[in-house]
């Protein structure tokens, strides 16, 4: 195009490049130069302020209730700084019932408004909503859930902000300025080539949007992210509305039955929906900016896929929308970017090193996100940890068009739906099957994935032990509770702590660290001492620059230079990327991801050495192979490296063996196992009830970078002598009280008002006796980390950290669910186990 | 009063056109349709003439089956039912889309009238259809026009010329054609939508005959080779405006 | 040697005469016919008149202006012929069959098309030659072989365009706004500006949509189309719809925050920034530059 409208030059050199100048890429060039960093500049292929993406198309609302503690945490901060930049406007919004599932929703919500501290909200009847929403038909309602400080926000309005001061301190802008290439060398990004030039660069961040897979591409990396399409129309001239006071008078209505929103828009009123079919586009068919009739990111309206949603809007407001004279203005549909999680994509890329992600990310987590990899592309970690939005987390079948297409259309139609916590994907499943699968069949095992695996949580061929077990499985009485659920899982629970239990573990993640600098690598990275004798296994925390919690996982020295980590295999290849982040410079390490070529099982209880000793000749005794020891062994005609830790607390091993042998080991474990009454075990036990009733803890829900080694309670043994990341935080925070304790509870009543039983789920606050949240010192709310069923001890069990004054053994607190109390007490206030608290089992 | 309304089916085009490969139509897999704006217009006043002297509001189409959409559009804004001739989806020339129309007409019966056109189709612009209509039809017509009124068997039709307006005074049955502008045009509301998926629609394949003005291949006019000298920046770029304003000669 | 009639709107239309220069492409004699200013417009019936001319004196081609009245009375005599008709050709290549080339959305986009018929009818798109006047013009009325339905429409009363102001179509400066304008009060500093400019106002189609501004003020395809001798347009993006209205402007001033903007493609001056800055420090600069 011929134009001279902008300065051809760009600078040679940069330190930083950053690619898309809507919400996000703005947000994180101004973060990067307020965290002191120069030479940076931002380019968008679009024009300003308003470079043609999603941004400029957003309904631009936020609720920041989410029941996911990170997203809520990104919003916060996001609204913190969208008030900074005083383009909030605080509107107030609900979320309106139509069913009674979704009025337990609401409680749902009311329980995570108060986890995560946004308050104030309420529960509101169909006549308060109508009082609020004069032109609603309350008659369709339940009731609703008001979120007084939800509003709307100029988003664009912020993105020049922040571009302003990004170049106040020294930025570089070049809009209309696409990008042709990036050049890797040796695995990391040098350069950006541009229609006006190239740019070398350190570090490139990609903020497009839906194009970032495009641009990601470029450099053979991969944002697995698909741009899906989110219909909105715009209907005005409102009456009502022409004396609108601001651009928003009326709170912001959520229909979440239909998938629906309705918003004032000025004179207008705004109707979007997640609801129709799920509409995807590859990021190379979005189409130029001139071709675009509106932009690029605002794609023709299809009317036939909303015909539906027009009578529910119709229904839900008939006062306008039913209002001949009020006409459909403006309609689209608009693209957005979604993920095969419902995630953002943060972080530096795995494939190409100073190639950053800032991707699936929506208005409402726009500033934060950006400050978010600001600060992880300065200090190596961020005020909020966004683990699970980790970039690296996506193992590559989740990086396949196949797996986001299929993942990004279920989870379409989820985005206001009743999510149950343990609901499982059903779309591309069976992609990964253990080398166990069709034995696992057999014995009608029900499969929840993990990583990808397909893995059993329960076999209903354990159905009978319901009844050896009688009473002592609690039925839970609730649809709620009892959904993704079964009492099966307690049973096989009290069947591996009398006799014993196998579970597939071929989920884990495994890598093998090599070569000559092999101890200073692990040493680098564990927190715990790995120079340690071939033969043994070590449980160690990895921790992030600032003492919080990377990983946990158990690292198994094979030779002198051969250390093999196990991790769990929802973090596992994010944990890859760390481990291969902090190898030697010199090269004189090197990793080797094992995972594909290893499969593990687990069998534990105290008949596990009976069995196994009846299949190998090895000594297995306790004398002859202690615990946290590893040997080779042979069993059948398998040479098996059995590795004697337990993450449920019983006496056993891991059992390892390359996959293409699985099988055999299985039918081997099996039918040894049978005359002492063993039994598969799913991961409802692994997981969940065998570890709760050990108090271990679990990365991702106890463990995370907000909270200490000291905090968790696993500040045993001394500090090793070698440097490790953390370290200097670790040595500081040992010295120092902790600001909260990882304290194990026990449910004292769980009847509800209707006399029906209640179980938490994890996620829910914990309250004083008087019913007051608990916050620590650092801010931080005391809520349920992981809770479950304790079979062996008769309690649900809860995990949660408490501030001193109540990490108290005896303590009486109570816990909010589904808008009631419940009485609970702290049973321990360490790593104290509320079963079997001498650990003689495992060390038997 | 029985109006019939004739429409278009055409994309909604941005700034750049681009063609398919064979150069045979516009490439329009990221566009939206609409139809002609001149015949938005012809709608709008189909529906106003009838609000005000009742009868029924007819609209026509020779398009390809997705050209049901911009007929249900048209009833959404008020029209009382849709006839579809259902074409391959190639171009058909002015005689054979007359003859189509015409056609289409006399079948349904309906004693139309009015036949209302726009004044030129925004694709293809051939500035004739309405006029081999009328012609086939022995019916009077009037092009361009920006205003109707009528008065018992006579349409008072305005048409915009250099200088002023034109009158015609044209008994009915009438062909008139109209340019934007004459009205604007309503949105839809919900229940007009709503409505418009229940309203009558007939549909038939009419046989497409030989082009005798034949489309070959569409070529994108040269670009221009204009290099715009840039003044400036923001309000600091005045001064040189006001320069150039002076060369030219209107400061 | 064949003939080709040439309908001429006037004697010393430009447009007309434009059609000739492009009919003489055809190679034939040329026999330029204009209707007698005392004829009251009937379209039907001029075309009788012309189909009587070509049949009487054997012509080959009858070709016109492509002008609302040439399209609509060529359009008359193909349908009285049953030949094809093409409107708006920038280009015509004589042979068997014919082909020519001819505008589309409003000349954003060209056709080659073959025309099949005898005698050919065409009407040439303004602009695409230049004009020269006609060696001879043949002055005709009304044939009596026009029948009732053929007089029926006619022109019978011409109301005078009101004086006021300038008229869009006419205007030596036209300053129009578009989208980026924002709302029907922000035209107030293009109104300004014009006034300054002794000008007129345009509008994309865009703000007409949205009831900023009346039709009357638009500029494009189905707009007004403009030849001033300067357009300055602000905020306008550029959309082919507004860019077939104003291809006549000798000059193109383009004010728009998106340097990128399809409409500097076209634009020969090109101010990047806020028109609702920039629109305003030229009006002041104006004021300065007159009061010295």
């Amino acid at each position: 195009m011929a134009t001279t409208s902008e300065p051809r030059q760009l600078p040679a050199r940069q330190s930083i490049v950053i690619i898309g100048a809507g919400i996000v890429g703005n947000s994180v060039a101004y973060h990067l130069t307020r965290l002191g960093e120069s030479a940076i500049t931002l380019l968008d292929k679009g024009p300003l302020p308003n470079p043609g993406g999603s941004t400029g198309h957003a309904s631009n609302f936020i609720f920041p209730v989410d029941h996911s503690k990170e997203m809520t945490a990104l919003t916060k901060e996001s609204m913190r700084q969208y008030k900074e930049l005083d383009v909030y406007l605080e509107c107030g919004g609900i979320e309106v019932a139509r069913t009674e599932a979704r009025m337990q929703e609401l409680d749902r919500r009311m329980v995570s408004a108060k986890t995560w501290g946004i308050e104030p909200t309420s529960l509101l009847t169909p006549a308060e909503i109508r009082e609020m929403v004069p032109f609603i038909n309350e008659e369709l309602l339940l009731g609703g859930f008001y979120t007084p400080g939800a509003g709307v926000v100029d988003s664009l309005r912020a993105a020049t902000i922040m571009r302003e001061r990004a170049v106040q301190a020294g930025m570089t802008v070049a809009a209309n300025t696409e990008v042709l290439g990036l050049d890797v060398e040796h695995g990391r990004v040098t350069r950006v080539r541009t229609d006006r030039g190239d740019i070398e660069a350190d570090r490139v961040v990609i903020a497009c949007g839906c194009w970032s897979p495009r641009i990601a591409r470029m450099a053979g990396a991969r944002i697995p992210l698909s741009p899906a399409v989110h219909q909105m129309i715009d209907i005005g001239p409102v009456a009502r509305f022409a004396d609108a006071r601001t651009l928003v008078d009326y709170p912001i209505v959520r229909d979440m039955d239909t998938n629906m929103y309705e918003r004032q828009d000025g004179g207008g009123l705004e109707i979007g929906s997640y609801a129709h079919r799920p509409i995807m586009m590859d990021a190379d068919e979005i189409p130029s900016i001139e071709e675009s009739a509106l932009s690029p990111t605002e794609l023709p309206f299809t009317q036939q896929d909303f015909e539906v949603q027009m009578e529910q809007a119709l229904e839900l407001m008939p006062e306008i929308v039913g209002d001949e004279s009020v006409g459909v203005r403006y309609a689209i549909n608009g693209l957005l970017s979604v993920t095969h999680d419902g995630l953002p994509l943060l972080g530096e890329t795995p494939e190409v090193a100073g190639l950053w992600s800032a991707a699936a990310i929506w208005i409402k987590e726009g500033p934060g996100a950006g400050k978010t990899v600001a600060e992880l592309m300065v200090h190596g970690e961020a005020e909020i940890d966004v683990y699970e939005s980790n970039i690296a987390r996506a193992y590559p079948h989740q990086k396949t068009k196949t797996h986001i297409q299929a993942r990004v259309g279920e989870g379409f139609n989820k985005m206001y739906g009743i999510v149950h916590p343990a609901e499982q994907w059903e779309t591309d499943r069976r992609v990964k099957v253990s080398p166990y699968y069709e034995r696992q069949q057999e014995r009608q095992a029900v499969f929840y994935e993990a990583a990808g695996w397909e893995r059993p949580q329960w076999y209903e061929s354990n159905a009978p032990l319901l009844e050896e077990f009688g009473d002592r499985i609690n039925r839970r009485e609730a649809e709620w509770e009892s959904r993704w659920w079964s009492p099966i899982i307690n049973a096989e629970h009290l069947a591996l702590r009398e006799r014993a239990g196998y579970t597939d573990l071929t989920a884990f993640a495994i890598f093998d660290v090599t070569g000559p600098g092999a101890l200073d690598a692990v040493q680098r990275v564990a927190m715990r001492q790995m120079d340690v004798p071939v033969g043994r296994v070590v449980y160690t925390p990895v921790l992030l620059p600032a003492g919080g919690f990377k990983a946990d996982l158990t690292i198994m020295r094979m030779d002198q230079d051969v250390f093999r980590v196990v991790t769990g295999g929802a973090w596992g290849m994010s944990d890859l990327k760390w481990f291969r982040d902090h190898l030697p410079a010199d090269g004189s390490a090197q990793i080797h991801d094992q995972t594909n070529a290893w499969t593990t099982l687990g069998m534990w209880g105290p008949r596990a050495r009976d069995i196994l000793s009846s299949v190998t000749s090895d000594d297995v005794s306790h004398e002859g192979f202690g615990f946290a020891r590893w040997k080779e062994i042979e069993v059948g005609p398998l040479s098996v490296i059995a590795s004697r830790i337990s993450y449920v607390g019983d006496l056993g091993w891991e059992l390892y063996v390359p996959i293409e042998q699985g099988a055999r080991l299985w039918d081997i474990v099996a039918e040894a196992g049978l005359p002492h009454g063993a039994v598969p075990v799913g991961a409802g036990v692994y997981g969940t009830t065998g570890r709760l009733e050990k108090s271990y803890r679990a990365y991702g829900a106890e463990l995370e970078g907000e909270y200490d080694v000291v905090e968790a309670g696993m500040a045993w043994g001394k500090v090793k002598e070698p440097d490790f990341i953390g370290k200097e935080a670790h040595v500081r925070q040992r010295e120092q009280a902790p600001a909260a304790t990882m304290c194990t509870l026990t449910v004292d009543d769980h009847t509800s008002a209707s006399g029906v039983k209640r179980y938490m789920l994890g996620g829910e606050p914990i309250l004083t006796a008087e019913g007051e949240p608990i916050t620590d010192a650092k801010g931080r709310r005391s809520f349920v980390t992981s809770a479950g069923a304790g079979p062996s001890i008769g309690k649900h069990i809860l995990m949660t950290y408490l501030p001193p004054e109540h990490a108290v053994v005896g303590a009486q607190l109570q816990v909010q669910y589904m808008g009631e109390l419940y009485p609970v007490t702290v049973a321990t206030n360490d790593s104290t186990p509320v079963f079997d608290p001498d650990n003689s089992r495992v060390r038997s | 009063m029985n109006i019939l309304v004739c429409v278009k089916r055409v994309p909604l085009t941005g700034g750049k056109i681009t063609l398919t490969e064979d150069e045979q139509a516009i490439q329009t897999r990221h566009l939206g349709f609409t139809v002609s704006p001149h015949e938005e217009c012809a709608a709008e006043e189909a529906i106003r003439l009838i609000e005000q002297h009742g009868g029924e509001s007819v609209v026509l189409t020779l398009g390809p089956p997705e050209a049901e959409e911009q007929l249900r559009d048209m009833m959404a804004i008020g029209i009382d039912r849709a006839i579809h001739l259902v074409s391959d989806g190639g171009e058909w020339d002015p005689q054979a889309t007359a003859a189509a129309i015409v056609a289409a007409i006399e079948a349904d019966g309906t004693a139309f009238d009015l036949l209302l056109f726009g004044n030129e189709s925004a694709d293809a612009g051939n500035y004739q259809v309405a006029v081999r209509v009328a012609q086939a039809l022995r019916r009077p017509c009037v092009t361009g026009i920006k205003a109707i009124t009528a008065d018992g068997d006579s349409l008072r039709c305005e048409q915009e010329v250099a200088g002023g307006r034109d009158v015609y005074a044209v008994p009915t049955p009438a062909v008139v054609t109209v340019k934007e502008g004459i009205n604007l045009p309503r949105y839809p509301s919900v229940p007009g939508r709503m409505r418009a998926k229940r309203k009558p629609l007939s549909a038939s394949e009419p046989t497409r005959a030989d082009a005798r003005l034949e489309m070959v291949r569409l070529v994108l006019p040269p670009g221009s080779s204009k290099q715009a000298e840039v003044l400036g920046h923001g309000p600091e770029a005045a001064p040189r405006v006001v320069e150039i304003l002076q060369e030219i000669g209107v400061v | 040697m064949a003939l080709t009639l040439v309908f001429a709107e006037a004697e010393a239309d430009e447009l007309s005469q434009q059609a000739g220069v492009f009919a003489a492409g055809l190679g034939h004699d040329l026999q330029a016919i204009a209707f007698d200013p005392s004829e009251t417009y009937a379209p039907a019936a001029w075309a009788q008149t012309l189909v009587g001319l070509a049949q009487e004196r054997g012509a080959t081609a009858v070709v016109g202006p492509g002008t609302d009245r040439g399209n609509e009375v060529l359009a008359h005599v193909a349908a009285k012929l049953d030949q094809p008709m093409a409107a708006n050709c920038t280009s015509v290549t004589a042979g068997d069959p014919v082909t020519v080339v001819r505008t589309r959305w409003g000349g954003s986009l060209l056709e080659e098309a073959r025309v099949h018929g005898a005698p050919l009818l065409l009407t040439a798109a303004p602009h695409a030659v230049a004009a020269a006047p006609f060696a001879e013009v043949e002055i005709v009325t009304v044939t009596d072989a026009a029948g009732e339905l053929d007089r029926v429409v006619r022109v019978v009363e011409r109301i005078p365009a009101s004086t006021a102001g300038v008229s869009l179509a006419d205007a030596d400066v036209v300053v129009s706004g578009g989208r980026g304008v924002g709302s029907a009060e922000g035209f107030s500093v293009i109104e300004e500006l014009a006034a300054l400019l002794g000008g007129a106002v345009g509008c994309s189609r865009a703000v007409t949509s949205a009831g900023w501004r009346p039709h009357t003020d638009q500029v494009g395809q189905t707009g007004t189309k403009i030849s001033p001798e300067i357009y300055i347009a602000c905020g306008i993006s550029g959309a082919t719809q507004h860019m077939a209205g104003c291809k006549g402007a000798k000059r193109l001033l383009a004010i728009n925050p998106d340097g990128e903007a399809s409409i500097f493609a076209s634009a020969d001056y090109a101010v990047i920034g806020d028109l609702h800055a920039v629109v305003p420090a030229i009006s002041a600069e104006i004021r300065k530059v007159r009061s010295t």
